[in-house]
């Protein structure tokens, strides 16, 4: 693929605990074209976010990458010094957290948040960047931004400090940002108005975004393309629309059919059982013991991720003989 | 159809909380943070309304001022004919224990409603202690059955919460409240900490579970995709007052509060051969200590007029059993 921004491919993120190893990635591989905004699906321990915070580079203890490759713009991101990565961050890669009141810091305003970055990558100096964050503030929605500024983060709203979070993710133009649930943590009519933003901003900006999120509305309004994943593994991926009306894969069609919708009623099917402990997944494919066709094969073989079509991948071992049902 | 008497009638319900300032010697009321503003609603035997709001909108006040879990400001409830305050007032033991094992409660967050050194057994049967209703030989046939009917097993009795998701949690929470056999449960936000693939689970159970024993809901959320999915009437809250009321499938199709037409309008829809219109309110929830004036959702609506800024809007019916808060719902109908 050449116009590839962002290439990950057989990533394996690992968490050493004492319990034992969390493969909280096992094999993903996520692409990322200029100008283009990708969903990230999954559940809680599906790796959606542990794979975003692996292109960035910020694992958390201990959390390490011990396989696969991640390319951006074509270099390898994974053989980067500390020192290349830090320019890298921030400047072309940037990510807006699902709790801005954590991703905040509380004893400083908001001008000194947004300002800092900008010193430190664009080498303004303080008036400028002061002026820079005041503009970024307006291009995120934020009435009176000159008064903002002096704000610290606990005397905003939620809605407002997600688009702080946003606008300091902004602050140095990135080409590529990833979203990780931003607004989960927002109400319904904030969400609408963060999301409309995003879309615009993405638009305006001409960047390409990773929208993680587990909400199909949300994929369905925001996306062109969709990766599924569960338990650390890449389920499927492919263009949204194809996705929807066509999913070939078990999970993502069980999925569909367990999500309420507010324009109708309908039957909800319900997905059996648990999401699977990461430290000894389920033999053979990690969705079979939820599987409503999962056969003895499912149990014994792990599915690799097959090229199904162009752009389009499945990991299942009966992808072939199923025919799936979409919305 | 006979018009059965409702099983919960909620008539002018108030909730005030004072702002408090506090001295080092001397405590100054400084404000009034009006949660709940003169809400009335009612509901039917073995039917499940639905209170939606966005945070802040009193829908969880309301539900715990109607348990008398917090001390109403004003207003009346009763419940199976009962007054619920003046039995909590002035009621003896008895009486108070009687309703208390008619309305149970489950709550939003599954971690932190149960016990973690309990047991489940000891959980479940805790009820039992207090409201004496079986004989003690008879408990562990009651955990069992209670445990069945929110299809866990036997031996779960013996484990601790932490050994549990958060699906199988809130399913315990649910066993719980099923233990004493009440015909009435408040749910507050029941699904919304779950993972997608686990909250049609808990859906399809308190669904079932109302088809097999005609318990009532009132279920407290602000995800409008399960509450289509879940409820039989539906009544909009903003800023402590019912905005709209009406049955779930007259309210999704016809909106007649502007402030039901954004929220709606705001949920992203699974489906991309919809294309998502939504109504960009400008701002945000305001603070319930200074409601605005007139209608209190004019800051925000788009249709707001000089009238609306004057005059406070009363919940009138616009369509049968369909009822709104807004001067001009007649041009929504």
């Amino acid at each position: 693929m050449e116009d590839s921004l962002l290439e990950i491919r057989d990533l394996k993120t690992y968490f050493f605990t004492e319990a034992g190893v969390v493969k909280a990635v096992e094999d993903a591989t996520v692409d990322v074209k200029s100008k283009e905004t990708v969903g990230l699906v999954g559940e809680s321990g599906s790796g959606k976010t542990v794979t975003a915070l692996s292109a960035l580079r910020i694992i958390p203890r201990p959390g390490r990458i011990v396989g696969g490759s991640i390319k951006f713009e074509g270099t390898d991101v994974l053989a980067m010094s500390d020192e290349e990565m830090r320019k890298l961050r921030g400047r072309k890669m940037a990510m807006v957290f699902q709790d801005p009141s954590s991703s905040l810091n509380p004893v400083y305003t908001v001008e000194k948040q947004l300002s800092d970055i900008l010193m430190l990558h664009r080498n303004l100096t303080k008036k400028e960047a002061s002026e820079r964050a005041q503009y970024l503030l307006e291009l995120v929605g934020i009435p009176e931004p000159h008064t903002r500024l002096k704000a610290y983060p606990h005397e905003l709203s939620g809605g407002m400090k997600q688009r702080i979070a946003i606008a300091r993710a902004l602050s140095c133009e990135p080409t590529l940002l990833f979203a990780d649930e931003p607004t989960t943590n927002l109400d319904v009519t904030v969400q609408a108005q963060v999301l409309e933003l995003m879309k615009k901003l993405q638009r305006d900006l001409g960047m390409s975004m990773v929208m993680i999120t587990h909400d199909m509305g949300i994929i369905a309004d925001m996306t062109e393309r969709v990766t599924i994943m569960y338990a650390g593994k890449v389920m499927e991926a492919a263009d949204t629309k194809t996705i929807f009306h066509d999913p070939r894969h078990p999970y993502t069609e069980a999925l569909l059919a367990a999500v309420p919708r507010v324009d109708q009623r309908k039957i909800l099917e319900v997905i059996p059982g648990n999401i699977p402990n990461l430290i000894e997944p389920p033999s053979g494919c990690v969705f079979h013991p939820r599987c409503k066709y999962a056969k003895q094969i499912c149990t014994d073989a792990v599915p690799s991720l097959e090229e199904a079509e162009k752009g389009r991948l499945v990991a299942c071992v009966r992808w072939k003989e199923l025919h799936l049902k979409g919305v | 159809m006979i018009m059965a008497e409702p099983l919960l009638e909620v008539r002018s319900l108030v909730k005030h909380f004072d702002v408090v300032q506090r001295g080092i010697v001397s405590r100054k009321k400084t404000g009034v943070v009006h949660a709940v503003d003169g809400v009335d609603f009612h509901i039917n035997h073995g039917e499940t309304l639905a209170l939606v709001g966005e945070s802040g909108c009193g829908k969880t006040t309301a539900a715990k001022v109607v348990l008398y879990l917090e001390d109403p400001t004003g207003g009346q409830v009763k419940f199976d004919g009962v007054d619920v305050f003046q039995t909590f007032k002035t009621g003896d033991t008895a009486a108070r224990l009687k309703l208390r094992r008619s309305m149970q409660m489950v709550f939003q967050n599954p971690y932190g409603s149960l016990d973690p050194r309990m047991t489940i057994y000891d959980i479940i049967s805790e009820a039992f202690l207090i409201h004496k209703h079986i004989p003690k030989d008879k408990w562990k046939d009651r955990v069992y059955e209670v445990l069945k009917m929110v299809n866990l097993e036997e031996y779960h009795a013996e484990r601790y919460p932490h050994e549990f998701s958060g699906g199988q949690r809130q399913r315990i929470s649910i066993a719980r409240a099923l233990a004493v056999e009440p015909s009435f449960i408040i749910c507050d936000e029941p699904v919304s900490s779950l993972d997608v693939s686990i909250r049609a689970q808990i859906l399809n159970l308190l669904a079932d579970l109302q088809k097999e024993q005609g318990i009532s809901y009132l279920y407290i959320s602000h995800d409008l995709s399960s509450v289509r999915q879940i409820s039989h009437r539906v009544a909009v809250m903003y800023l402590g007052e019912i905005v709209e009321h009406a049955n779930t499938d007259d309210l999704f199709t016809k909106k007649l509060h502007p402030y039901t037409q954004a929220l709606v309008a705001a949920v992203p829809i699974p489906d991309v051969d919809k294309k998502t219109m939504r109504i960009i309110l400008p701002g945000e929830v305001p603070s319930p200590i200074n409601p605005p004036g007139g209608c209190r959702f004019h800051p925000r609506c788009p249709y707001a007029t000089e009238l609306c800024k004057q005059k406070e809007p009363k919940l009138e019916e616009y369509l049968k059993g369909h009822f709104a808060a807004c001067h001009y719902a007649a041009k929504f109908t």
